[in-house]
């Protein structure tokens, strides 16, 4: 059942509808921002940095490189759980509450 | 491994197709209807498409492909490894669940839901089976090499049966089957591979720097017994530890990065995936699983590249004269599992590579079949004047055909690095699908003309730059010199993209566009809420 006109115009109308898109905007935007300077930070190492990056940590075979890339892993992981937790416990009810606003 | 042919490895092989081939009997009584052939009807749940798309990540271009690259460059595959991961991210936060609010079947639903129908499909259809070109090509050099390496069959022969047996599991399953074969590999490919990489931990007491330190004096030897100075060997096995060669410049650097962190939300294949689930929260759910496996599954193949640096490198069974690894450069991971586990568990992996590269390729081939059949048969063509039974005839016999260019251009490409490969696709998505998505979806003012002129405009750079590069211009075409002299397009090809549709769509006066921005509002509504969307599901 597509949704008439009218009542689209009542759903960009609705307050909770325009905080919910403005919240989750924002936090989409925040996080990939972050995924994108740890991972452009990571590869413009990797392009004007290679002694950096092949420095090795106290002295033994393993380099700065390895805990960083790793690390570059580790911070998308985390950003992509933060995401779901966020719109699970967030976002999700209330799509679901404009959802029953919209279809009583 | 004496002789040509190993039969444990073949008895666990056949073993392994028997039990993909009953997957793909069961889905094919399951699969009636065009929602069944393309999405599985929709019935999948986030953990199981989770491990799907896991699976059609860990293909044997990552598998074998990276641990390949980390065996003769050290620290440069784990480059590979961090860009293939950081564009899951990505998709996450900008399109995973709108395109699961938008779209029915393809990628193309969603780019053309609110603009004219007929030429973004046709774009859509034209930069998905590109994509799915390159990318079959690095997994049918995978499975061909590795099929060789086993049967001791010619290269050729290794690649036909692939394809023949790719088509099987595409043309009776669906992607019912498509989905369960890369379930059950995925889950075996995890587990291989923890064995594989513990496995070689266990040998230098779970200590990484043993192992990374013992990597670098195999190397260093290595360079010692080709007739490099001392100084010069050490700097050889010390290099293995850092980046090095295989990004030469700062722009192919970022170019690679720019290709491999936003091709991953153009792979048609990949995004085909958030139509099998029921709602947008499972297709969070399946991304949330996913980096997860693939994070894990790239710090095992890190693991697995260095234990094949000490483990293989340092053993003549494995190696030709003149110290080449036995297969081609891509089996370094195959002969680590004999290493560390026998005939037995190099059978066991060898199948599980094998399904893998099957698994891929179906998910591939189907996605080139839906572009041909839903985007251009179905939606342009016939104008959605067409019954289910005729769009899945057009889709199988796309399968057909696909496959057989697959075979032709598998043979062709056989010396390529697949990981190499891979690149390319990740590049022609990133330039040409992710530009057109993420401004269809984002962009009030986008236009239908924006979009086309876009798309093909990263379309087209990106394809005439890679065959201008290095790795075509002079390693396949033989020239001396390469005209466009990075090793990746896309820090041009999308920037490219994204410039045209902002531009043109905003010297777009044309009647069209009204009708394209007056289409926003309901679309933002729908890819934000899921309110008014159909149900995937056909229940």
């Amino acid at each position: 059942m597509a949704p008439t006109e009218s009542s689209l115009t009542e759903l960009t109308d609705n307050p909770r509808y325009q905080r919910l898109v403005r919240r989750r905007g924002r936090l989409g935007w925040i996080l990939t921002a972050l995924m994108l300077v740890t991972y452009f930070g990571f590869i413009l190492l990797v392009a004007f940095a290679k002694p950096l990056l092949a420095q090795p940590i106290a002295g033994g075979a393993t380099t700065l490189g390895i805990p960083l890339g790793l690390g570059v892993i580790l911070v998308a992981l985390a950003l992509t759980g933060f995401y779901v937790r966020r719109a699970n416990t967030e976002f999700d009810p209330e799509v679901a509450a404009l959802g029953r606003e919209v279809r009583p | 491994m004496s002789g040509a042919t190993n039969w444990p490895a073949i008895a666990m092989f056949a073993a392994f197709v028997a039990i993909t081939l009953a997957i793909t009997r069961w889905a094919a009584r399951r699969t009636r209807t065009a929602a069944d052939f393309y999405a599985a009807g929709g019935g999948i749940t986030g953990f199981q498409n989770g491990l799907a798309i896991a699976g059609d990540f860990m293909s044997a271009a990552s598998f074998l492909g990276i641990s390949a690259q980390i065996y003769a460059d050290g620290y440069d595959g784990l480059i590979y490894s961090i860009g293939f991961l950081v564009g899951w991210p990505i998709v996450l936060f900008l399109i995973a669940e709108r395109l699961r609010n938008l779209g029915r079947y393809t990628f193309a639903d969603v780019a053309s839901f609110r603009f004219a129908q007929t030429p973004v499909r046709c774009l859509a259809a034209a930069s998905t089976l590109l994509v799915v070109l390159f990318y079959l090509i690095a997994q049918m050099v995978g499975a061909g090499q590795l099929i060789r390496l086993l049967f001791g069959l010619p290269y050729p022969y290794a690649v036909a049966i692939v394809g023949v047996m790719m088509t099987l599991y595409v043309l009776f399953g669906g992607m019912i089957a498509t989905t369960w074969v890369q379930i059950v590999k995925a889950v075996l490919l995890l587990g291989a591979a923890s064995f594989i990489a513990a496995a070689v931990l266990w040998r230098f007491g779970f200590s990484p720097e043993a192992l990374f330190a013992r990597a670098v004096e195999v190397k260093t030897s290595a360079a010692l017994a080709s007739g490099a100075s001392p100084a010069e060997a050490q700097a050889a096995g010390r290099s293995i530890m850092g980046p090095g060669g295989f990004i030469k410049d700062p722009v192919s650097a970022i170019s690679l990065g720019l290709a491999l962190m936003f091709g991953t939300a153009g792979l048609p294949h990949i995004l085909m995936r958030f139509f099998t689930v029921p709602d947008a929260k499972a297709a969070r759910t399946s991304v949330l699983w996913a980096t997860g496996w693939i994070a894990y599954f790239y710090i095992l193949t890190f693991v697995i590249g260095f234990g094949a640096i000490v483990l293989v490198a340092t053993d003549p069974s494995y190696l030709e004269v003149g110290g080449a690894i036995r297969g081609g450069g891509n089996m370094a991971a195959i002969h680590l599992s004999h290493a560390v586990g026998g005939d037995l568990f190099l059978g066991f992996v060898s199948a599980v590579a094998f399904a893998t590269i099957l698994a891929v390729v179906a998910g591939l081939t189907l996605s080139g079949a839906s572009a041909v059949s839903h985007d251009l048969y179905a939606s342009v063509f016939r104008r959605g004047r067409t019954d289910q039974a005729a769009e899945l005839r057009v889709s199988r016999a796309t399968v057909l055909v696909l496959a057989a260019v697959a075979i032709a251009l598998g043979i062709v490409f056989e010396k390529q690095n697949v990981a190499f490969m891979v690149s390319l696709a990740f590049a022609l998505a990133a330039s040409a699908n992710f530009p057109v998505l993420i401004m269809s979806l984002l962009w009030r003012d986008c236009t239908t003309k924006g979009v086309v002129a876009g798309g093909s405009v990263g379309l087209t750079l990106a394809l005439g730059l890679t065959i201008l590069s290095p790795a075509v211009w002079v390693a396949v075409l033989g020239n001396a010199q390469a005209v466009f002299p990075y090793g990746s397009p896309a820090l041009f090809s999308m920037p490219a993209a994204f410039l045209t549709i902002w531009l043109v769509s905003l010297l777009d006066r044309s009647g069209r566009a009204a009708v394209d921005r007056g289409g926003y509002l309901a679309q933002r509504i729908r890819s934000e809420t899921g309110i008014g969307a159909e149900k995937a599901s056909a229940h």
